[in-house]
Order: structure tokens, then C-alpha cells, then sequence
């Protein structure tokens, strides 16, 4: 470990300053936070005003294409709000996960945007950090190559060489210890790559003194907002004040309240325990935590642990193209195709082999009104609808051949042959014939974690002043 | 009988990363919480029974006391969003739970079996 790791885990903390820290939205530029209760957070004077803007949620395709997957005008809109309060305050603005993919190219579209709010508002001079995070993916080659100890989550196995030649983007997930060295160099803007949810907001935590327990776990809890309040809402802003007794919650919209029900119900969102939150190093263990009402609308929490891990690991995001992608909209009304479905089908399959060999050609048929929805997950097997759709997707190594695949396997259901079959002009209804051109098909190719010597040296941090 | 939907305040899916789904079931009312705790109705048995698969993709599953509910998570078949995904998000895989049977005496004596 270097000198930026950090040396105080278990100490107790006595005669830290109070922090309050503000967040509005648990995904920048989604959709528009509220203004209303940002504003009134920001006059609670909080310390720093931190928000995500990432998500692996949205699928494969953002990060293997490097495309944001939220509209400009909606992040400047964000950015703008926050940029404007905190230099207001003279606090530290913290931003996670630039433009939902964290890639560099999210970075710089971020840091681009400050700087024209800057000019734009005539703001103060100002120093602002970017930390990026996408991997080279040869460097990454060399070091599985080298012996690094990786793993595979969530029952994938270790990371490979093809693993690698499979990805087309991939980036590393920071965990708070390269925010808190931009924030030690004097960073009041920082964009940062992909980063851990809870690290944004540990990392000022961290550098007020307090222990890795409470600084992730404050994360942890602030990470989406108002996801933690009820009625549920989200882009309402949310206040989480630390201090030695642990965090109080606090809604900043005037409809919402912080329950003990509300609070652990969030603990447990989006992750696959609910007792334990995983971050570069270790854990927080969340079993012993307690939930209590501070008053109708403020619920204070106690008790995570820190568990250091036996090894410093990364965890790699990782995305790869599959190939090119179409789709065809197919309505079927006749009782006796509905009830003959699987022939359908198999008809339509067969036609493509014919013409399409080999598994880079690839075809799936989406049945709403049956299991368009949950797929095999789906446990009412029969069909109960009089009428369904089917949504063709074809998967081709080239957009033409994507688009006559695609159309093959649609337009067959209109020739399907089928026993009983008494509309003969067609057994199928096209709402218009047509093949729709869609995104090219991706997939997460890396879903690893691996071992570092420096919780920094997979990120690279540059530092200019604004304004 | 008792719906599961009825008692519950939240019943949700949502990935855990791209590999998992993860579901919630958050009880409305703590001792029935209780009762379908102490009742052995919501079991793993049961999850994998109700969604078709093999007990080896139920990768977790627990009550969570503080939220009075329960969580388990299922590995997917395919990384989210891959080719064929029907559900990017994972977050209407939840459904079939709200018809899920649990025996009437989960809900206090003094209130009626609906």
C-alpha cells in the first residue's frame, strides 16, 4: 500500500466535525433532478454535494459503444445545479461514473461541461480533478498474463485472455481512495470515471477523519437519494449528516419521510445480500445495524463494521460487441396459430437455417402474451390472451445481413404451415412490413475483480484550474 | 389463503449487477412479517419451485429483520442485456410473487382471513 492508502479503518473517531452531506439524484442526467428540494438542501449548508451519474443497470450497450445513455441537455441541466451550489457554498462538488458509462470519453464530455458553466455563470476560479478509469485492455492482458490473482463474480471464473479479446470497452471501479487524493490536492470539482457507489461519498467522510464503517456505509445509504425515503419518489434531494453516533437521513422534499422502514429497505436494494456491502479492500458489514426514528421525518443509523478483505482488489466492468441488430413486430390473432405458436416458430427457425448457418447468426423470438416478459422465468406457461405479438430479433455480423435475417424469420410466420390453418393468406399480421434497424448487440464480457498492489494505479488523475 | 401481494408494502425485482436479479418483499406489518417468518411458507424450496429453476441459481436468500422482509437473488441465465434479453433491468420479475399463497393464519387473529 502507498501513502495514499488509508491508515485509520478501526480507529474510533472522537472530536470529528460534523458532516453534512447533500445528494440529489441517484443517477446524474437520467431524468432531471427536482430543483425545488435541492435548493432546500443547499440551504442546510452541507459540506459537500455529491452525486452518481453511472450505472451497469442500463445493459452492455453504453459502455461497449462508449455512448452516454442520457441526454446532454439533461446532465448540463444537473451539472449546472450542482456546480452553481457548491461554488456558492465553497464546497466540494463529487460527481461518480461521468455520463453512465465512466469511460474517459464520460469524463471529458463532464469536465467539458464545467468548464462552459463556468464561463457561462463567470464563476470564481476553481480547481477541478478528473480520474479516469478505462483500461487499456492490452495493459490488462499482460497483467493476467503476469500471474495477477483475479476472480470471476457471481460464478464466472477467473479472467482470461479471450475474456479480454472479447471486450470492445472496459473500465475500472474506483473505491474512495483516488477521490480522497484529488480532494487532499485541493479538488473542489471532481469528475470522476467509473467509481463504487458508496466511495463518492466516503471519500470527504474519509478525509474529515472517519473510519471506512461509516464513510461506505453513509454511501451506501445516500447513493440513490430519495430511493431511501417513502412515499417512493426519486431526483428529490436527500441530506445525510455524520457524526459520531452514526448517519441521520433526512428528506429535503416536503412530501417525504426518512423511516427505520424506509432506510433498511434501501440498505438492502440492488444488492444481492443485504448484510453486505462489497468495496475495493473489504467490506461493510450491515448485520448489526440499527434503524431508529430521530423524529417523524429523520431516521438515524448505527452499528455497520468494517471487514477488511485478505487482498486490495478492483473490481473490471466490461463490455463487448456481439454483433449487428434488427428487429420485426409480428401480430398473430388467429386462435389456431396462437394454440400451433411453437410451429410457428419452429417454421420460421427452420426457414433461417437454411439460408443462415453458423452461431454468429442469431434469432430470438420475443412472445408477449406469453413470456415476452420473464422468458423461461415465466411460470404461467399457457397462452391467455386472444391475441399476441412477437418481436423478432435477428443478430448478424453485418447490418445487412442482420436486417435480411431478421426479416426471414418475420415475414415466414405469414407462410408458416400449420395443420387447420384456414386463413390462407397469411397466418400472420405485420403492423407495418418492415425490418427496424436497432443498436448493434452487446455483452457484459467482464464481471471480474482484481488484485492491486495501489488502490490508485488502475486510474489516472489530472488536475486544472477553472474560471 | 392469504395473496402475498396483500400483506406486502413493497414487493420488487432489480438487477445486482449484471449477472443477478435480485428481489425484495418488504411486509407491511412486522408481526405478520413474524408469523410468515415462524410459518416456514416462503422458503427457497418454494422461490425455486415458483420460478422453474435449478436451487444452484438461487444464490441467496434471507430475512432481512430491520426492513421486516425478505431477499433473495437469482443468477441469470445470460449477462443483462446480452441478445434475446426480455428485461434489461430485471425489474418486472417480481410479479409471479404477488399471487403467492401463504396460509391464513400469517395475518393477527383479530383481523379477519380475507
Amino acid at each position: 500500500m502507498t501513502s495514499t492508502a488509508l491508515q485509520a479503518d478501526a480507529a474510533p473517531a472522537t472530536g470529528l466535525k460534523t458532516m453534512k452531506l447533500l445528494t440529489p439524484t441517484g443517477h446524474l442526467g437520467f431524468t432531471p433532478i427536482e430543483p425545488d428540494s435541492f435548493w432546500r438542501g443547499v440551504a442546510h449548508n452541507p459540506d459537500a454535494i455529491v452525486a452518481d451519474s453511472g450505472s451497469c443497470d442500463i445493459g452492455p450497450h453504453p459502455l461497449g459503444a462508449d455512448e452516454a445513455a442520457s441526454p446532454r441537455t439533461w446532465q448540463e441541466h444537473d451539472l449546472e445545479l450542482i456546480l452553481r451550489a457548491s461554488r456558492r457554498l465553497g464546497v466540494p462538488m463529487i460527481i461518480g461514473s461521468a455520463s453512465d458509462t465512466g469511460t474517459d470519453r464520460g469524463v471529458r464530455e463532464f469536465a467539458a461541461i464545467i468548464r462552459e458553466l463556468s464561463r457561462k455563470y463567470r464563476l470564481p476560479r476553481f480547481r477541478m480533478a478528473s480520474i479516469y478509469s478505462s483500461q487499456d485492455l492490452e495493459a490488462l492482458k499482460r497483467r493476467v498474463q503476469g500471474g495477477a490473482w483475479t476472480q470471476g463474480l457471481d460464478g464466472r471464473p477467473p479472467l482470461t485472455i479471450e475474456d479480454l479479446e472479447q471486450t470492445d470497452n472496459a473500465v475500472a471501479v474506483m473505491g474512495a481512495e483516488p477521490i480522497l487524493e484529488a480532494l487532499r490536492r485541493g479538488a473542489d470539482v471532481i469528475i470522476a470515471g467509473r467509481a463504487c457507489d458508496p466511495a463518492i461519498f466516503a471519500a470527504p467522510l474519509l478525509e474529515a477523519g472517519y473510519g471506512r464503517a461509516i464513510a461506505y456505509f453513509a454511501g451506501k445509504l445516500l447513493e440513490c437519494a430519495s430511493f431511501c425515503a417513502e412515499p417512493f419518489a426519486g431526483k428529490e434531494s436527500i441530506l445525510g449528516t455524520v457524526d459520531e453516533t452514526g448517519i441521520v437521513l433526512e428528506p429535503m422534499s416536503g412530501y417525504q419521510r426518512c423511516t427505520p422502514a424506509s432506510v433498511a429497505g434501501h440498505a438492502m436494494y440492488e444488492r444481492a445480500s443485504p448484510l453486505r456491502e462489497f468495496l475495493p479492500g473489504g467490506y461493510v458489514d450491515m448485520s448489526e445495524c440499527v434503524y431508529e426514528a430521530v423524529d417523524e421525518r429523520r431516521t438515524r443509523v448505527r452499528g455497520p463494521r468494517w471487514v477488511a478483505a485478505a487482498r486490495y482488489t478492483v473490481k473490471l466492468e466490461g463490455a463487448g460487441k456481439v454483433g449487428e441488430r434488427a428487429l420485426m413486430i409480428v401480430g398473430i390473432r388467429d386462435p389456431n396459430t396462437i394454440a400451433l405458436l411453437d410451429e410457428a416458430i419452429a417454421w420460421s427457425q427452420r426457414k433461417v437455417r437454411e439460408r443462415f448457418g453458423g452461431e454468429q447468426y442469431q434469432v430470438y423470438y420475443h412472445v408477449y402474451g406469453r413470456n415476452g416478459v420473464m422468458g423461461d422465468l415465466e411460470p404461467i406457461k399457457e397462452i391467455r390472451s386472444h391475441e399476441v405479438c412477437v418481436v423478432v430479433e435477428g443478430v448478424a455480423p453485418t447490418r445487412a445481413e442482420a436486417m435480411e435475417l431478421t426479416n426471414l424469420a418475420g415475414r415466414n410466420f405469414m407462410y408458416a404451415r400449420l395443420p387447420g390453418l384456414k386463413g390462407t393468406a397469411g397466418a400472420a399480421a405485420f403492423m407495418s412490413d418492415e425490418v427496424l434497424p436497432a443498436r448493434a448487440a452487446y455483452r457484459w464480457t467482464l464481471n471480474h475483480i482484481i488484485e492491486v498492489e495501489d488502490p490508485l494505479e488502475l486510474f489516472r488523475m489530472e488536475f486544472e484550474e477553472v474560471g | 389463503m392469504v395473496r402475498l401481494g396483500d400483506v406486502t408494502s413493497t414487493v420488487r425485482s432489480k438487477n445486482a449487477g449484471p449477472d443477478c436479479i435480485t428481489f425484495d418483499i418488504i411486509f407491511k406489518d412486522a408481526d405478520v412479517y413474524e408469523r410468515v417468518k415462524a410459518s416456514g411458507a416462503l422458503t427457497p424450496e418454494r422461490i425455486c419451485q415458483l420460478y422453474g429453476i435449478h436451487p444452484e441459481r438461487l444464490v441467496h436468500f434471507t430475512a432481512f429483520d430491520p426492513a421486516q422482509a425478505f431477499k433473495f437473488t437469482i443468477r441469470r441465465v445470460r449477462p443483462s442485456g446480452s441478445p434475446g434479453e426480455t428485461d434489461v433491468m430485471g425489474s418486472q420479475m417480481y410479479a409471479p410473487l404477488l399471487d403467492l399463497e401463504l396460509p391464513a393464519t400469517v395475518l393477527p387473529q383479530s383481523t379477519p382471513a380475507a
